[in-house]
């Protein structure tokens, strides 16, 4: 039952993702084209309110659920992976229109040709799992 | 209740993404749907050919929780609360499109000249959702996430490696849209 909180979270996440279109592979090649200003506003707005919030709560030592203080876990310092690693998955969000969160999402539109998408990226985090050790980190 | 039924506009849809992060964080988690991608294939017998893939999967299983929730959550949100309303792309957006040969833009989440069967079973169509499938996920986890553990998660919180990630996930969105995409279909 612990898990029940995780399903609603899930749940409300593939809604909001639907109802403002950005599991649309049509508002990803508006956002590259730089012609609407929605997915500006929507990851815009989502970063200030985040930033805000994140503030507030490490300023006032906020803890979460099970009373620890929250700490959001840091990335480890670095310059390449995050450059190559981000343009790489940058080519692919625009080319299938669908980030990891949305591959998920449209199988449960009914699109179910996204499955192709989804194995193909498992297959990807598969390769760069073999290949890690030997990639500029 | 006819406004839940319509799109819903940018700044309802920013807003609650940023709860679903804070949720997580209250439960003490971390919000990040690449990660899924790593434990499927833990799952699956990954850890045979790597060590990348040997780590306990079952302490991710609420994250796939969530995925399962958020697949759920599509389904409702197509079958319970849509109106068939067509998506408001930017009219020049769909003129680009019809270049492209795409002529039914924003009447569906998804174009059918990219996910519609015919195409998805011609030999450059799959190549299509391989290729942008495979790069996605090498390139979140060469990256150490995607667009909610970097773009949403890592930003809130100010990260530079984020913002780093970011530039790069722009930087190959905008080469694919501008110089390729016309390649492709053009």
């Amino acid at each position: 039952m612990q898990y029940i909180k995780y399903l609603f979270v899930g749940v409300f996440f593939g809604i909001v993702l639907v109802k403002s279109e950005a599991v649309s592979w049509y508002r990803i090649f508006e956002m590259f084209q730089f012609q609407s200003f929605h997915m500006y506003g929507i990851i815009g707005s989502a970063v200030s309110l985040g930033a805000i919030g994140v503030w507030i709560l490490k300023k006032i030592g906020a803890k979460n659920m099970e009373g620890k203080t929250i700490v959001l876990p840091a990335k480890e310092k670095s310059f390449a992976r995050y450059l190559l690693g981000g343009t790489i998955f940058g080519l692919g969000w625009a080319l299938a229109g669908a980030c990891p969160g949305p591959m998920y999402i449209l199988l449960g539109t009914g699109a179910f040709s996204v499955g192709i998408v989804l194995l193909a990226a498992i297959a990807g985090t598969f390769v760069y799992g073999l290949l890690k050790t030997k990639l500029p980190h | 209740m006819d406004f839940l039924q319509r799109p819903w506009p940018w700044y309802v849809s920013g807003p609650l993404i940023a709860l679903v992060m804070f949720a997580l964080i209250y439960f003490g988690k971390t919000f990040g749907m690449s990660s899924n991608l790593r434990t499927l294939c833990t799952i699956g017998g990954a850890g045979k050919y790597s060590d990348f893939f040997r780590f306990d999967w079952k302490a991710q299983r609420w994250n796939l929780v969530v995925v399962f929730g958020a697949i759920l959550g599509g389904y409702i949100a197509v079958n319970f609360l849509s109106d068939g309303t067509p998506i408001a792309l930017a009219p020049d957006t769909i003129t680009d499109l019809k270049t492209f040969g795409f002529t039914e833009a924003g009447m569906t989440l998804l174009p059918t000249e990219i996910y519609g069967w015919e195409n998805v079973l011609s030999i450059k169509g799959m190549g299509i959702l391989v290729l942008g499938g495979f790069l996605v996920g090498f390139g979140t986890r060469y990256a150490g996430g995607c667009t909610s553990g970097h773009a949403i998660t890592g930003l809130s919180n100010l990260q530079l490696p984020s913002l780093i990630a970011v530039i790069g996930f722009f930087a190959g969105g905008l080469l694919m849209t501008h110089l390729l995409l016309p390649l492709i279909f053009g």
